[in-house]
């Protein structure tokens, strides 16, 4: 892959990302309301939103939540990009990580008791959730004999054949980095049954709405990693991944919040019999 | 132009309601009227509101929560005083322990009638609100220029 | 060679001038110069060897044997005496079993075996002195400070400072010659002085908790000893031989068992299941020794040693039993050493439990050896000795300047301890936040493990989600934001600040310079051991280092805030904010101050719960180990 593409790959990234993800949140708010019996808003109503909070005051805590949360903002474009350009899905993950660890540490900055409980859950999810990532990039070198997105997009057979239970496992924590119920613990899009906004209670105007386009840049990346699955054949690549996303709407509408005990404890569990189960198939073939 | 009208987005505060305007507010989220439609959510967060929605007269009690929530929502922002006890204290005006309306506490910019005010005055009440909150970012554009 | 032996020699007679100093300024100026000399000697001596073979040296003969011998069995002797008089008769027994082991061999077997080359340096015996000399002075540097104010919070304690800084020079002696040992003889011996010297510093306090940890590890440690003169016999009687440098080229039936006993010895003396009890227990030795001893050096002693056996278990054994159980001891060390830091309130603690935690992750990579997990084990190595160092003093001087080293007190601390904090936090980042130091050594450890087993990838996957969840709430602890602080940064004496300083320079200098490192030190290395090489790839060497650049720039906000207008309002209560920040009204009409505590997990990640298992599981992976070797 020579610079000229990985550039506008990741550039092709940078611009459509939150496009899509946008949309995609659009989609979701609409059937989440035909599930409830609603009509639902308008398709653009996630722009809406965020070019309101962008018009809006932007409210502090201190001084330093703003730095922590465009940190945020900055690491989640940098592992998108790392992935999308080609690069090495471990740092893809790891550079996701950071991020991840920069919300927590604005939210716990504002010295909020709301703030600090979404952190406090936002810091479990990751536990729950970081085991199955890792093992799903081990998974896919396992098969490819490498962690470049680039060379794993190439592979000629399909990995989902080979990573059946991990492909599953991955399925399974998607709920939690999509924030969708029964695991949207730290932050919930559903007001009615968030402590407040959870991890974002302390966030107005442009950080949160840098957040919400994050979250976007996010779900975008993780559909991107559910499209290596089945990168041999776009067409079905292209299906599972948009089918994946809407599952996760399906499950969000059909169940209500657990308890972290039980996202933290199902998340490993899984992890353990069908992460692991899969990766030792790959080890003894 | 903005966009505030397009999503605004609410903070429920019951001052001290009877609960009668309370169900009112909680039913225009419901199918029926499905106030999600025009971008309307039921936030629960003062500093991601635009709209502060308040039923109730304000007593002794939670006159500074009132003030308080109000202070630490972003601007542009608008409030509504939902129902006869929201708006002038109704009933419950003269009692020992209430101040009056929310205004006596907070400026008010629509006053939405009713003892208990329907789904649709609230709606109206709402939508009003949505033209006060373009005008204030408009000023706030000019006052910044 | 003029250097290695300077390096071993002249703290030790640093040692014993400072026995004599009196506290005050000329001790201040002799520890100072002493530390400043070695740590340039380590310089010096990196100057002369970077670029070149391994160089082995002669170093003494029969006298220098001889001496050896008698400064092991007086040691000995005082050591059983002591255990004698305190009533430890195990730790007296042990002592006393290894001491006539040592005395037999020498009587018997001695000239079994002869050593041409006693001593040798190469890129890793490199790499460990510049830990130990450049980390090693700034610890005895930042402990001048530090013991004067130890006394003043602990008036109880008998000041018997003069013996302290004797025993930490001496200790950075024995050491030097631990890593520049080739004759087996010499590093037991040198083995032994460590863990003598660890013995006296964790009993320094003399109470009851501090006597009894001292004796505990002591126990622990001489129960590697015992493996390791074990080791040494086995190998003079089977292998004739007991030159370190002659190991990966011995015949497999003659070096499996000696080698399985020293790995044994490691893995007492990095603290691994089941012997990590003496770590947690010496963490009530004063600061600066946990630092010196218990995070950057003593304890890597251990792990030095398993690097150094990795090609014997590689090209002698196949991988196959030696190597994988040893592997297998550090990764469930790792994993669940890590899941207990985050039930640990106490900083030390939790130091103490991510770096026994950090020595599994080590071990694991040595254990299954290979270009790939050498580098990375190596580079843990360096990483984790700064980055924890930092750590370590960083949490003895917020205890002695805020009076607490709960987790839970440092609540704001970049608030009122701006400069300690800032050090915290580069410390914390180095040990686990991408891109940063042990970061880079875990990405390169994943991408081993893979290739050499990937079901160990596992203990890797969990042990790293767990490692995230207490750095990240002490992380967040230290960056909360509280209205108007008091600063007391000026209760921290200069020593201390100064060496915070240079550590937390030393970390990100590292975690920049990483590709140097690899390319200078760690690559020839693993040329000459392997002869295969492992380069990083450049792309991602790049993409790191991006990355880095990007947390630099925008952490620059954080330095120079800037005074821009911005609207602030105080953090939601529910609406029941009182004018006084961080106060609520509460419901029963009082002002409430706001407290957030952090998450322990005790039900699932208590001590209780998981060191029993780590035990029983570590000790049936040794016991089988031994086993099948036998």
């Amino acid at each position: 892959m020579n610079i000229a593409t990985t550039v506008l790959a990741i550039l092709i990234y940078l611009i459509a990302a939150p496009l899509v993800g946008g949309l995609l949140a659009g989609v979701d708010r609409i059937i989440s309301a035909r599930m409830q019996g609603r009509y639902g808003p308008p398709l653009l109503q996630p722009f809406y939103d965020v070019l309101k909070l962008w018009q809006k005051e932007n409210i502090l805590v201190n001084r330093q939540q703003k730095v922590y949360v465009l940190s945020f903002f900055v690491f989640v474009l940098v592992a998108g990009g790392i992935m999308f350009g080609g690069g090495d899905l471990l740092l893809a993950v790891f550079a996701l990580t950071l991020a991840g660890v920069f919300l927590v540490i604005a939210a716990y900055s504002t010295f909020s008791p709301y703030a600090h409980i979404g952190a406090e859950r936002e810091m479990l999810q990751m536990v729950a959730y970081e085991p199955m990532v890792i093992l799903t990039t081990v998974g896919m070198y396992m098969t490819t004999k490498s962690f470049s997105s680039f060379d794993i997009v190439q592979e000629e057979s399909l990995l989902f054949l080979r990573l059946p239970f991990i492909f599953l496992g991955f399925l399974f924590i998607l709920t939690i980095k999509f924030r969708k119920s029964p695991f949207d613990i730290s932050m919930s899009h559903h007001a009615h049954q968030e402590i407040v906004r959870g991890l974002t209670t302390e966030f107005s105007g442009r950080d949160l709405a840098l957040i919400e386009v994050a979250h976007w840049y996010e779900n975008v990346f993780l559909l991107g990693l559910v499209y290596l699955f089945f990168a041999a054949v776009p067409a079905v690549a292209v299906t599972v991944t948009l089918a994946t996303y809407f599952l996760e709407v399906f499950i969000d509408n059909n169940n209500a919040r657990l308890k972290w005990q039980h996202a933290l404890g199902s998340a490993w569990l899984v992890t353990l019999v069908l992460g692991v189960s899969n990766v030792i198939l790959l080890a003894f073939r | 132009m903005s966009f505030l009208p397009k999503s605004p987005w609410l903070v429920h505060y019951d001052a001290s309601s009877c609960n009668g305007c309370d169900i009112e507010v909680l039913a225009c989220l419901t199918p029926i009227y499905d106030v999600e439609r025009f971008g309307v959510l039921n936030i629960g967060n003062p500093k991601h509101a635009d709209i502060f929605v308040v039923t109730g007269s304000v007593n002794e009690q939670n006159k500074t929560v009132v003030k308080n929530i109000y202070d630490q929502m972003a601007e542009p922002k608008v409030v509504v005083a939902v129902g006869a006890c929201a708006s002038s204290g109704g009933i419950f005006r003269e009692c020992y322990n209430v101040s009056g309306g929310v205004d006596t506490v907070i400026p008010v910019d629509v006053y939405v009638p009713g003892c208990a005010a329907r789904p649709e005055a609230i709606i109206d009440g709402v939508v009003q609100g949505l033209g006060v909150l373009e005008a204030k970012y408009q000023e706030k554009g000019k006052a910044a220029s | 060679m003029q250097t290695v032996v300077f390096l071993i020699l002249f703290p030790l007679a640093a040692a014993f001038l400072l026995l004599a100093v009196p506290r005050g300024r000329i001790r201040t100026i002799v520890v100072s110069v002493s530390a400043a000399l070695i740590a340039l000697a380590a310089i010096v001596l990196t100057a002369q060897v970077l670029g070149r073979e391994a160089q082995f040296f002669e170093a003494g003969g029969h006298v220098t044997d001889v001496l050896i011998f008698a400064a092991e069995a007086a040691l000995g002797l005082i050591i059983t005496v002591i255990s004698f008089r305190r009533r430890q008769y195990l730790a007296a027994a042990l002592m006393l079993a290894s001491l006539i082991m040592t005395v037999v061999y020498e009587v018997k077997l001695a000239g079994e075996a002869r050593v041409t080359y006693n001593l040798f340096v190469d890129n890793l015996s490199v790499v460990m002195a510049l830990i130990i000399g450049v980390i090693g002075s700034l610890i005895a540097f930042f402990a001048l400070g530090y013991m004067e104010a130890y006394h003043r919070h602990h008036p109880d304690v008998p000041d018997r400072s003069n013996f302290f800084f004797f025993i930490v020079f001496a200790f950075l002696g024995a050491m030097n010659g631990l890593v520049f040992a080739n004759n087996l003889l010499w590093l037991f011996f040198f083995w032994e002085v460590t863990t003598f010297c660890s013995f006296f510093l964790i009993g320094y306090g003399r109470d009851a908790v501090a006597t009894r940890n001292a004796f505990l590890a002591l126990k622990f440690n001489l129960i590697g000893g015992l493996a390791f003169s074990a080791a040494i016999c086995l190998l003079t009687l089977n292998a004739h031989t007991v030159a370190l440098s002659e190991l990966p080229s011995a015949a497999a039936g003659a070096v499996l068992l000696p080698v399985a006993l020293l790995a044994f010895a490691g893995l007492t003396k990095s603290a691994q299941m089941p012997f990590s009890a003496w770590l947690l227990g010496a963490m009530v030795a004063p600061t600066p020794v946990s630092a010196l001893l218990h995070s950057s050096t003593m304890v890597k002693a251990g792990v030095y040693l398993v690097i150094r056996l990795s090609p014997v278990f590689t090209f002698v054994d196949g991988g196959k039993t030696v190597g994988l159980f040893v592997a297998l001891v550090g990764a469930v060390t790792f994993l669940l050493a890590s899941c207990m830091a985050v039930s640990q309130g106490d900083a030390k603690r939790v130091l103490a439990y991510s770096t026994i935690a950090n020595l599994g992750l080590i071990i694991l990579c040595a254990g299954l050896g290979g270009p790939k997990l050498t580098w990375a084990a190596i580079m843990l190595v360096i990483f984790h000795a700064i980055a924890k160092s930092l750590l370590f003093l960083a949490v003895g001087t917020v205890e002695h300047a805020a009076g607490s080293r709960q987790i839970e007190s440092m609540d704001g601390l970049v608030g009122y301890l701006p400069r300690v904090a800032a050090a915290m936090i580069v410390g914390i980042a180095g040990m686990f936040l991408a891109p940063f130091g042990m970061l880079i050594s875990k990405w390169a450890t994943l991408e081993g493990l893979v290739d050499a087993n990937p079901i160990l990838t596992i203990f890797v996957a969990f042990g790293s989600a767990v490692t995230l969840m207490f750095w990240v709430k002490w992380l967040g602890k230290i960056l909360i934001i509280k209205s108007a602080p008091e600063n007391i940064e000026t209760h921290v004496p200069g020593t201390q600040s100064v060496t915070l300083g240079v550590l937390s320079l030393m970390t990100a200098l590292v975690c920049v310079l990483f590709p140097l490192v690899s390319k200078y030190f760690l690559e020839p290395f693993i040329l000459a051991t392997y002869s295969s090489g492992y380069w990083q790839n450049a792309q991602n060497i790049a993409i790191l280092l991006i990355m880095m650049a990007v947390v630099l720039i925008l952490s620059l906000p954080l330095v120079f805030p800037g005074q821009k207008e911005r609207s602030f309002r105080p953090q939601y209560l529910g609406g029941a904010n009182l004018a006084a920040k961080e106060k609520f009204h509460g419901a029963m009409g009082q002002d409430i101050q706001v407290t957030l505590k952090s998450m322990y997990l005790q039900n699932i990640f208590g001590e209780s719960r998981l060191f029993p298992l780590g035990v029983v599981s570590s000790l049936i992976l040794i016991i089988i180990m031994l086993g099948v070797v036998v």
